[in-house]
């Protein structure tokens, strides 16, 4: 079986033709997962530049006091969609890619439950981000912060459409991340293969589900925060109207209850990611896969338990202080034991030292900085002097750059291979690793001490005499660099896409189903669906496990063909949001009319035609 | 099939990064002094923070110590060397995760045992008598009363050291934050709501605070100013806040309170003993006699209120103070007038 699965291994990377020929229609129509994929790749890629560099005028203008380099009116638009873009549109989308990509190989099927849904999912993304960023040119991009408190997010304090633009985006946005959270849960769960129980799914897959139930559970509760907040600017409805008996706390416990369960949402695939890597870069199997597993379950179930600590400053009183205290603390032991178990699967192995490792140890080492100044916040009396500083900034770039970017960006040298069939260049990619992790701490360590010692966030200049000149400027040097690194990873793929030696199917050694196939993997993906009887498919011997993924006597499957009405029905949901963004009845009609359109076509084509 | 397999090389390579990491670390803490900082408690309600802040850091660093050690000794210690030991197939260790389970569990509770002791303290009502201030926020200002007092002024707050100070809080408008680091934590200022928050300074002195929840154009230029004095300074100053507005000691200033009073500054100022009674802005009737104007952001000088009277929106963008066109004269009378209001 073994000697199977090794010839099998080293297959032709010849079969690439076909897995992403064809021209722009064809893109356009696909409903395959992998191109869906690198699709959504590559836009979130653009929009983790385009985060950065609404970042990187943050810094130059915070670099020194009193600036005059940009005024707040558009300091306090970059501030907002540098977070906005950088949840929704960058890391979000980026773990869907690898969702898309890697998932259904690694359970060893040939595309997600719904392809077609798929195709929307990420059509209704692209347009969203097209139609949120669109607002800078529409008068203004949205200004209140990417947690848009109320009642600074009415129509008295915020007029004009910019909030609109916030409003609607992130509606549509849910829609097309709970489509596909529930594509994901219906393939997980129903199209393993064969001898592929629970508790042999790769950790990868695991992380995917976990954070799909907590989209489909989470984003209900900011939609129905959203759909409130639309009715109040536009139908004069008074939900957060304290002048008239509304609560503008509503919407900080509606935004929060989702808002905590979306940071364990960007955070929990990459703890997949480098749940994968370690072991493979260890040469032994993930230590204590049960628990890293019962772990990624408690964090997401807690996750709903911890919200009002984002509010510890709002006088909800002693009792539910407490309460989210401790369980904000609870939360630190699960994510300890992941981090424990990691090491121990270092511990003992034999360490190939290349550029996935370097990040996913990156990764632990800034997600335990993160995780700990996360402790200190848990502390509801401490966090008084904590929360809306520059300590919270410094805690979430510390788990969110340091942690999850570091974690995705060795998940993009891990996968790239599989997805383009070429290797990166590990020099480059090590360089990159070391001006990226010195930089970032440079960037945000310093961040740490401007909040302890006074300086509030989402501030558009600061006064010369507080102190915080020098350490402003550190951090703005940083920054630049950092964003200056980002130039070295391009042009490792750029010359992976010219010159990239030819990567094989598994140049890791990884031990899961998705190194089993061709890099890049034909469009069916398996020829012959796999059999598992273990957790490391690919290491085991002897455990019966079967994989002919690419075997010349079977005919190629027949794949479900592409389709135009994802997109179209994708495009009448954002007809329909300009019509409400303008409050323009006839356009919102036309919209739903591409919809209805768009979904009649979608039910009744046939897969195959 | 190998991949290039390059040697590691221990040495400058490998050492460079994490050193230079180390540097940058280190210079973190620069740039002193700090005037506004938490770190440099000076009421009962800071010092409580800092004690319990100074516990959880010590935690901190043991596990960051600990962890981070197991990271690096791991790496070091267990990186692929040719014709190094093959490595020994592990599962896992029920007894070990146990372990690993248990002990950050025991320092949470170690750490979560003063943190609930300090809630209690500081979320209740303050024990015993204090001294009421109201504390209202709007965009982008202070303003303080002191019911039992008769006070109102804006964004400069004047208390007796060792007396402590009852802070009720509400807004105008949309949600602030009420925070001066030295003297703790801050307080969410909301809408629709009162919340509170309790202190005693230790020491006279002068205190910087700054809004600290976004609230729109001008949140960064939203600051306060806390002055703890004597008993005895205090008391003559909240005399002096009492009484009724000055009578303008030179021609220029009595000009100056014509022009103001028949401008539209009276639809929005209060100026006590005059015409001017309006609450949409800042009570001016002692202004002269504050520190800083426009809410902390400038200095009190001639130059600064003839700045800000000729364009508020120039020194504060998006601030609601709408005044004509003026000419020179006019200005140079009304600051005038401003200054006499001691």
């Amino acid at each position: 079986m073994s000697a199977t699965g090794a010839r099998a291994a080293e297959g032709g990377s010849h079969s690439h033709e076909g897995t992403y020929s064809g021209g722009l229609w064809s893109w356009i129509t696909t409903v395959d997962h992998k191109r869906i994929g690198v699709m959504y790749g590559l836009s979130a890629f653009f929009f983790f530049l385009m985060g950065g560099l609404e970042a990187l005028l943050i810094r130059l203008q915070l670099g020194s006091p009193e600036s005059t380099l940009i005024d707040p009116d558009l300091y306090n638009q970059l501030f907002t969609m540098h977070g906005t873009t950088m949840v929704f549109l960058a890391i979000m989308p980026l773990s869907a890619a690898f969702f898309n990509f890697i998932v259904p190989l690694q359970i060893g099927a040939r595309d997600v439950a719904f392809p077609r849904l798929n195709a929307f999912s990420f059509w209704l993304f692209f347009l969203a981000a097209l139609f949120m960023n669109a607002s800078f040119l529409f008068g203004g991009a949205p200004d209140a912060g990417w947690f848009g408190y109320a009642n600074l997010t009415s129509t008295q304090y915020s007029p004009g459409m910019r909030i609109d633009f916030w409003v609607l985006g992130l509606m549509v946005l849910g829609v097309s991340s709970i489509a596909a959270a529930l594509n994901f849960i219906v393939t997980i769960i129903n199209l393993r293969a064969e001898g592929m129980t629970f508790m042999r799914m790769p950790l990868f897959t695991w992380m995917t589900l976990i954070t799909s139930f907590l989209l489909v559970i989470a984003f209900p509760a900011i939609t129905v925060g959203l759909v409130l907040l639309m009715f109040d600017r536009m139908f004069g409805t008074l939900f957060f109207n304290p002048l008239a008996g509304g609560d503008v706390l509503l919407w900080q416990h509606l935004f929060w209850i989702f808002g905590h369960p979306e940071v364990y949402i960007l955070l929990l695939p990459g703890l997949g990611v480098v749940s994968e890597i370690i072991p493979v870069f260890s040469r032994k199997p993930l230590f204590g896969y049960a628990f890293v597993v019962y772990s990624g379950i408690l964090i997401a179930f807690l996750g709903f338990g911890v919200w009002a600590h984002h509010m510890f400053a709002v006088g909800l009183g002693p009792v539910a202080n407490t309460v989210f205290s401790a369980t904000t603390m609870l939360i630190a032991i699960p994510t300890g034991v992941k981090i424990f178990n990691w090491i121990a699967t270092l511990w003992g192995g034999s360490l190939k030292m290349w550029t996935p490792l370097y990040f996913s140890l990156g990764f632990i080492s800034m997600f335990i900085i993160g995780g700990l100044s996360g402790v200190m916040h848990a502390s509801a009396a401490a966090d008084l002097q904590q929360t809306d500083t520059y300590f919270i900034v410094a805690h979430i770039h510390y788990v969110l750059f340091g942690g999850v970017m570091f974690a995705l960006f060795a998940g993009m040298y891990y996968w790239i291979p599989k997805i383009t069939g070429r290797m990166l260049s590990d020099r480059l990619g090590k360089l990159h690793f070391w001006i990226m992790l010195v930089s970032f701490n440079v960037t945000f360590f310093p961040q740490h001490f401007l909040g302890l010692h006074g300086m509030p966030r989402r501030t558009f200049t600061y006064e010369s005499g507080l102190g915080f000149e020098a350490m402003n400027l550190m951090s703005t040097v940083g920054s630049m660099v950092l964003g200056a690194s980002m130039l070295i990873f391009l042009w490792n793929v750029l010359r992976m896409l010219r010159k990239g030696e030819p990567a094989g199917a598994n140049p890791w050694e990884g031990s899961t189903l998705e190194w089993s196939t061709a890099s890049p993997p034909p469009h069916y993906n398996f020829k012959v669906l796999p059999t598992v009887h273990s957790r490391d498919p690919l290491w085991a011997e002897d455990t019966g496990d079967s994989m002919h993924p690419d075997d010349p006597s079977v005919p190629e499957p027949h794949m479900p063909g592409p389709s135009f009405f994802p997109l179209l029905t994708a495009i009448g949901i954002i007809v329909m949001a300009a019509g409400a963004l303008t409050t323009t009845l006839p356009v919102v009609f036309v919209g739903v009319g591409v919809l209805l359109f768009g979904v009649y076509g979608w039910a009744l084509q046939p897969l195959e035609h | 099939m190998k991949r290039g397999r390059r040697p590691t090389r221990a040495g400058a390579r490998t050492w460079t990064g994490p050193l230079l990491a180390l540097t940058a670390l280190a210079l973190g803490a620069c740039g002193g002094p700090f005037p506004q900082s938490a770190l440099d408690p000076a009421s009962d309600f800071a010092w409580r923070l800092q004690d319990l802040f100074e516990g959880i850091f010590f935690w901190a660093v043991v596990v960051f110590v600990l962890v981070q050690g197991a990271l690096i000794v791991a790496i070091f210690r267990f990186r692929e060397r040719p014709g190094g030991p093959s490595p020994k197939v592990t599962h896992g260790n029920t007894l070990l995760e146990i372990s690993w389970t248990l002990a950050p569990a025991v320092v949470l509770v170690l750490i979560a045992i003063p943190t609930i002791k300090t809630i209690w303290i500081v979320d209740s009502p303050p024990p015993g008598e204090s001294l009421v201030v109201e504390a209202i926020g709007h965009q982008w200002w202070w303003e303080f009363r002191y019911p039992d007092l008769g006070i109102v002024t804006a964004n400069e707050m004047r208390i007796p050291v060792g007396q402590q100070i009852d802070v009720r809080l509400t807004s105008a408008d949309v949600v602030h934050s009420f925070w001066f680091p030295r003297l703790g934590g801050k307080r969410d200022v909301i809408p629709g709501h009162e919340t509170q928050i309790w202190f005693t300074v230790d020491s006279a002195g002068l205190y910087l605070g700054q809004c600290a929840e976004f609230c729109g154009l001008s949140h960064a230029l939203m600051k306060m100013e806390l002055v703890a004095e004597d008993p005895a300074d205090f008391e003559a100053w909240a005399n002096g806040q009492r009484t009724e507005a000055a009578i303008s000691d030179s021609a220029v200033a009595a000009d100056g309170a014509q022009a103001f009073m028949q401008g539209g500054c009276i639809a929005c100022h209060t100026v006590r003993g005059t015409v001017a009674q309006g609450v949409i802005g800042p009570d001016l009737t002692h202004v002269g006699s504050r520190r800083r104007i426009a809410a902390g952001i400038l200095d009190n000088t001639e130059e600064n209120l003839e700045r800000w009277i000729r364009n508020p929106q120039d020194v504060k963008p998006g601030a609601l103070m709408i005044v004509p066109e003026l000419d020179n004269e006019t200005v140079r009378r009304i600051v005038a007038y401003m200054r006499n209001l001691k």
